[in-house]
């Protein structure tokens, strides 16, 4: 006869499962409403989804600061990073969301669906970041990539199918890889949480054929990560799918991911690192290197801005991605400032491209968003190229806009590691990323409008909500400057309190 | 009026958001009135200098980053005291020289007073992080008067400036980081603050790739030989207005990051690159003195020339004694004022027969006497005559070279007969002989909006060339503090022995 088994509540330590639950919630709340009464607006559940994130983005907050709680049978840990990266996740999410509110019709936002998956997503991404438990950062991984798969491909056109197609496909390789790596390191350490197999290494280091199952381990792991993080040479599918999203879930795509993956790459690769393994952290660095190399030379050439920037989000990923190989607590700290900033830059250049967006391609017979269409724009809509130009200069790092400050932690964590020539590398990329940024600057300011552009077709899809969320956007940009400090305080006495890196 | 600084870096910010709001018809006196407004703060600030501190003055100080270590500090010695005033007055000439039917005038006003902030930043900042700022911020501006206003070329030139400074600061970007962690390392605090960089001890390898960095930066900028090639893209493109405050004050830039940053922060390495230093300004002296010489255009002559005598400058910053470096900051000043003033001079010539080409000319000194003559005192500045401006830094430099080299000296004074060369042909094919095109026979003299641009500067150049003193005794006194901060700092002796703070000292 089986023993009963005895689970005390607080051993469960709900508090910790409670900002999950109310995203779940929420989206069943979303569904639930709409089984009960049809043909609701969208701007009931854009404001519903708004208020559930805040009540989540509450109950995380509510978290204990700098005590790490574990809960719910060990599988979650609420950790500095974990909070820091919900928060951040939480507040993009509420930041993208009301992009939905278009003065156009667009087909997608008429399904309260895409809400309630929108919901899910976010638990997915919470309970990725807040695990230290390869099955559960798998889960969540899983739940968060097929629910985002779905939302791009409810954008109706032929290429948001192949777009989700090719994301999907790819997905499910990285998933592949996960899985096996996983399996890998299980085999060695009998385990699935990061501080047994971290000791169950240790311990093992020194038998003989031990490098070639971390070769596989670890490589596994990095190779998934490497997918989801868009990193040389598992980035190809990064344009096509920004290409066939709309442009709020591409500018959405190029952030939170990205956040959640990265916490991923801390905890499992700053594990190696630690542990001593050296050509975990050679081999990141050279990924991002080439990286951002690559990404930067293949935006040099595009001819639609949409596809540009899905490129430098490649390109600015594989910069971060040096702070996971550096592993010690000032670099930590600035992937996080680094994505707090350029969440808000990016967020406004997307934006602008969502308010330009038509439902037909008006402007060329393959790209929504060619340059051609923002030439001469200062003349059309001063503001508006200016707003633009900001963003830009603030993508290339241009003092004292926002990712300026997120480059220069990062460059200053990488020297402080002793590694110039790095830094080197790093500021290099950065000015030949200057190039392309300034290709649309030039565009915008320096050529004649074509003839058939008017204020219309450019403004065609703006809004209130549209023009309010650009309007955070620039104010965070121009300011960041007094926001720099705080956010350094806050994020590096998280990162610190969650005792991480070596 | 202890904020005097800041009020000077953000008036034009400030007043430039304002602009947008003027309607576009006033736009030009609002630009003027704010101009000369700036122009008149930096005055007062020379009347409130104490002339007898020849450290900082008029310090502020606010963290804005105390986690990195970044403030916002400003403060001005004698250095710097008087490149402000000379880009508050080039500013403001500048606007006052511009046509009245420039195209959105507006637009350019507002960019020219942005730019007017950045520059004046520069040159106040005491933060390494604050001056890296102002520096890559004041490209934004000019990369837009050069591509909106330009020649046909603009879009090119434009890019190939931003794109050319902007790789070459990064790099720097990384040795301002360094230099802030190896402070870190030493004292266990962060600091961008120049002046605590300035009693930081640097190894002498550390000091070599610091010196490498920052030159990437500075060299750029100057633009010393081989780094020159985006210069006469720039000034062959951009509008007379964008030529004038490229090479009046944005060049200007490089040498003063030499002299504030390279020197004494890093005094071993500056003394162990002297020679390489030494050897690019004198290849870059000569070479491009010779190459204006082959110009047809009068533009391109006058960018050639300006890029020749910026490495005298250079000679001068590296001779490492109070003369040299004195006469090379003297020198930035009169470069700024004769520069400018030629290259506004090309742009009189330039809206009346939209051509810059000297075939073009012959005999104008018979049409324009007015024009002419100012053309001659400014190209006599130029070439180094005596009782000008030009050739009180010129002098001072070669002086303070000749401690350092004799040949060097010999060589670089050449300059002076190339300079003279091929200035003089310019003058004679354009101002004198027949006058064998017609269209020249019409041309009407300066008009009033030019002359009031240009008799300030002739003014100036006649005034400093006879009477230097009140300019120069507060550059020579901050500037003896400088070497001997080096001195000070200087681990090896053969650098202390490079270093001559004053002539009775080096007897």
């Amino acid at each position: 006869m089986l023993e009963p088994v005895n689970i005390s509540l607080e051993a469960l330590n709900l508090s910790t499962l409670m900002p999950m639950l109310i995203a779940i919630g929420g989206g069943l709340v979303i569904l639930l409403i709409d089984l009960l009464k049809d043909n609701l607006d969208k701007s009931l559940y854009v404001m519903l989804t708004i208020l559930i994130l805040l009540v989540d983005l509450g109950s995380t907050m509510g978290i204990t600061y700098g005590v790490t709680q574990k809960g719910f049978f060990e599988l979650l840990l609420m950790d500095g990073i974990a909070i820091l990266s919900q928060i951040m996740v939480l507040v993009a999410s509420m930041l993208f969301i009301p992009l939905s509110l278009t003065s156009k019709r667009f087909h997608e936002y008429s399904y309260p669906e895409f809400f309630a998956l929108f919901l899910f997503m976010v638990a997915g991404f919470q309970f990725m970041v807040s695990s230290d438990n390869l099955i559960l950062i798998f889960v969540g991984l899983e739940t968060a990539s097929l629910s985002l798969y779905t939302l791009i491909a409810l954008h109706n056109r032929s290429n948001s199918f192949e777009a989700a197609v090719k994301y999907f496909t790819m997905g499910a390789l990285a998933a592949g890889f996960f899985t096996m790596g996983a399996a890998v390191l299980y085999g060695i350490s009998g385990s699935l949480e990061l501080g047994q197999i971290a000791t169950a290494i240790s311990e093992r280091m020194s038998e003989s054929g031990m490098m070639a199952l971390l070769l596989g381990g670890a490589g596994l792991l990095l190779a998934a990560f490497a997918f989801k993080l868009s990193l040389f040479p598992f980035h190809t599918w990064a344009p096509d799918v920004y290409e066939g999203a709309s442009a709020a879930l591409a500018g959405y795509m190029s952030v939170v991911p990205k956040i959640a993956a990265f916490v991923v790459s801390m905890r499992i690769f700053e594990m190696f690192i630690e542990l001593q393994v050296h050509w975990v952290q050679t081999m990141i660095i050279v990924l991002s290197v080439i990286t951002m190399t690559i990404a930067n030379l293949m935006a040099l050439v595009q001819e639609d801005v949409k596809r540009m920037l899905a490129y430098s989000s490649i390109s600015h990923a594989g910069f971060v991605m040096v702070a996971i190989a550096l592993a010690t607590d000032k670099s930590n700290t600035g992937v996080f400032l680094y994505y707090a900033l350029f969440m808000f830059t990016n967020l406004g250049a997307f934006t602008m491209l969502w308010v330009s967006r038509h439902k037909n391609r008006v402007h060329h017979a393959r790209f929504d968003h060619p340059y051609e269409k923002f030439a001469g724009m200062i003349k059309i809509m001063p503001m508006g190229a200016v707003i633009m130009a900001l963003f830009m200069l603030s993508l290339a790092g241009v003092p004292p806009f926002s990712v300026f400050w997120g480059k220069i932690y990062l460059m200053s964590a990488t020297v402080d590691a002793g590694y110039l020539w790095l830094a080197v590398v790093m500021g290099l990329n950065s000015a030949i990323a200057a190039y392309y940024y300034l290709k649309l600057v030039v565009y915008m300011f320096l050529r004649e409008p074509s003839s058939d552009i008017n204020q219309k077709t450019v403004y065609y899809n703006v809004s209130r909500p549209l023009l309010t969320i650009l309007g955070f956007a620039v104010i965070v940009t121009i300011g960041s400057i007094f926001m720099v400090n705080p956010l350094i305080e806050y994020i590096s006495s998280m990162v610190q309190a969650s005792n991480f890196g070596i | 009026m202890d904020s005097i600084l800041s009020i000077l870096i953000f008036f034009p910010a400030l007043a430039g958001f304002l602009g947008f709001v003027v309607d576009k018809n006033s736009a030009k006196v609002y630009g003027i009135s704010v101009a000369a407004i700036e122009l008149i703060l930096s005055l007062v600030l020379w009347g409130k200098f104490d002339l007898n501190n020849a450290g900082m003055q008029f310090v502020e100080k606010i963290d804005i980053i105390p986690q990195f270590g970044i403030s916002y500090n400003v403060g001005v010695d004698g250095i710097s005291l008087f490149i402000i005033i000379m880009a508050a007055l080039i500013t403001l000439l500048g606007i006052i020289l511009l046509r009245d039917d420039t195209k959105n005038m507006k637009n350019m006003i507002v960019s020219l007073l942005f730019l007017e902030m950045t520059m004046v930043g520069v040159f106040l900042t005491l933060d390494a992080v604050m001056f890296y700022l102002f520096w890559e911020l004041s490209l934004v501006p000019m990369l837009y008067i050069i591509g909106a206003w330009g020649g046909p070329d603009r879009v090119y030139a434009a890019v190939k400036f931003f794109l050319y400074t902007f790789a070459g600061s990064l790099i720097m970007l990384v040795g301002l980081l360094a230099t802030a962690y190896l402070y870190h390392e030493a004292t266990g605090d962060w600091s961008f603050s120049i002046l605590d960089w300035y009693t930081l001890e640097l190894t002498e390898t550390q000091q070599f790739w610091l010196f490498l960095s920052f030159f990437a930066g500075f060299a750029i900028k100057v633009p010393m030989f081989p780094f020159h090639t985006w210069l006469p893209w720039a000034h062959g493109q951009a509008p007379t207005i964008g030529s004038v405050i490229l090479a009046a004050v944005l060049l200007k830039m490089g040498t003063y990051g030499f002299v504030r940053f390279s020197l004494p922060i890093l005094p071993d390495a500056s003394v162990t690159f002297t020679p390489f230093i030494m050897a690019l300004s004198i290849i870059m002296v000569i070479y491009t003195a010779m190459v204006a010489f082959a110009q047809k255009d009068m533009k391109q002559v006058i960018a050639y020339s300006s890029v020749s005598h910026m490495g005298v400058i250079m000679l001068g910053v590296f001779a490492m004694n109070a003369e040299g470096l004195g006469g090379s900051v003297f020198l930035m000043l009169s470069h700024g004022i004769v520069s400018g003033a030629l290259f506004m001079l090309v742009g009189v010539i330039y809206e009346r027969r939209g051509t810059k080409l000297m075939s073009e000319f012959g005999g104008l000194a018979a049409s324009m006497p007015v024009y002419a003559t100012i053309f001659g005192v400014m190209l006599m500045a130029s070439v180094g005559l005596p009782l000008t401006i030009g050739f009180v830094g010129e002098f001072l430099v070669l002086l303070g070279f000749y401690h350092v080299s004799t040949l060097g000296t010999i060589l670089a004074g050449t300059t002076i007969i190339i300079g003279a060369v091929y200035m003089l042909v310019l003058y004679k094919r354009s101002f004198f002989g027949p006058m064998t095109n017609e269209k020249n026979r019409d041309l009407e003299d300066l008009d009033k909006r030019e002359l009031t641009a240009l008799i300030p500067l002739v003014m100036i150049v006649v005034w400093l060339g006879v009477y230097p003193k009140p300019v120069l005794e507060p550059i020579d006194n901050s500037v003896k503090l400088l070497l001997s901060q080096m001195e000070k700092k200087a681990i090896s002796t053969e650098t202390k022995e490079a270093i001559v703070i004053s002539k009775k000292e080096a007897k």
